[in-house]
């Protein structure tokens, strides 16, 4: 599949109808999705024929993506049930098969080193303090092979230094930054279009 | 719920032990078919924990697994059991039931196949 095919498909998709603020729900824009998913792919073999669990899937953007591009299996996770129900829609629409789990990803322990390459983009941690780096340690925990994440570039240096002395990466590198275009969704925002410089990360778990 | 998934899901319930797997209670299961994929399935001999697979594929409804996965070296060759272990492992769906821990007999519901794994304040 072509970039240009995989980013318009996934720019159909159903998004949030009634995001919840305390969750930063915001979509992943098929821009970013696309361009993370290709790279995934493309640079490091790391989503066809493999195990991709997409943590906050939200609506399911990023999973359906990894299911476009022919992973063996997907497996979404999030806590909203809406957002759940909304990704399983798209899943139907698109007709990719993807498994869905409702959880506090946090909490949760997976068993097993079944899952090749977790892909997230998690809360920055505007909302809920340190949320985004809860994700990343969960995710460092499930994934064996690879871990795609996007961060505000303001967090660059803090990030990197967690994922090598806390979270048991082998490497935590920036593969690209990009600029995420967040529309006025909340009542609070005030510009009617912001975007944030964020970071698309990759991280290899060392080896149990 | 496809039981690829069901093999990665353990109760975290503070201070139980036996967190898995989680006992199956079918209400309502549906079976869709994808590609079969012997390479990956290969792959996959050695990562899943295989009584859990065939204890969770034996409570719905499917009773064609043996009880021990063959030896790799002659998984080549053995197209039966790849696509049984194709079907229990990829094409099984629990819509509706309830992942059930073995140790407090906690349920999890799974509504339109997708598990509720969410604990309460004082179980985690």
């Amino acid at each position: 599949m072509k970039l240009k095919q995989l980013e318009g498909l996934l720019g159909d998709l159903e998004q949030f109808s009634n995001p919840i603020v305390e969750l930063e729900q915001y979509p992943t824009g098929p821009h970013i999705a696309s361009r993370m998913l290709f790279t995934a792919e493309n640079s490091y073999g790391d989503i066809t024929d493999k195990i991709v669990a997409d943590f906050g899937c939200g609506c399911g953007t990023l999973s359906v993506a990894a299911a476009l591009l022919d992973a063996a299996s997907v497996i979404g996770f999030d806590i909203d049930p809406q957002s759940l129900e909304t990704a399983t829609l798209n899943a139907e629409e698109l007709e990719v098969e993807i498994d869905f789990v409702q959880c506090d990803i946090t909490k949760l322990e997976l068993k097993g080193q079944i899952v090749d390459t977790v892909v997230m983009n998690p809360p920055f941690g505007t909302r809920k303090k340190g949320a985004d780096m809860e994700f990343l340690s969960a995710a460092m925990k499930v994934a064996s092979h690879a871990v795609y994440s996007l961060h505000k570039t303001s967090t660059r240096e803090h990030i990197k230094r967690a994922a090598l002395r806390d979270f048991n990466a082998k490497s935590a590198e920036v593969l690209c930054e990009l600029r995420y275009d967040l529309p006025k969704l909340y009542k609070f925002h005030k510009r009617k279009e912001v975007d944030i410089a964020v970071d698309l990360w990759r991280f290899e778990p060392k080896h149990n | 719920m496809r039981l690829i998934v069901h093999n990665m899901l353990s109760c975290n319930i503070r201070g139980v032990v036996n967190k898995f797997p989680l006992r199956i209670e079918p209400e309502k299961i549906i079976v869709k078919e994808v590609d079969f994929n012997p390479d990956f399935l290969k792959h996959m001999i050695a990562k899943i924990d295989w009584k859990a697979l065939v204890d969770g594929a034996r409570s719905m409804g499917y009773t064609e697994l043996p009880d021990h996965a063959p030896d790799t070296t002659t998984l080549e060759s053995d197209e039966p059991f790849l696509r049984k272990f194709h079907h229990s492992l990829l094409e099984l769906h629990l819509e509706e039931g309830s992942l059930v821990c073995s140790e407090t007999g906690r349920k999890f519901p799974v509504n339109k196949g997708i598990p509720n794994m969410l604990f309460h304040e004082d179980e985690v």
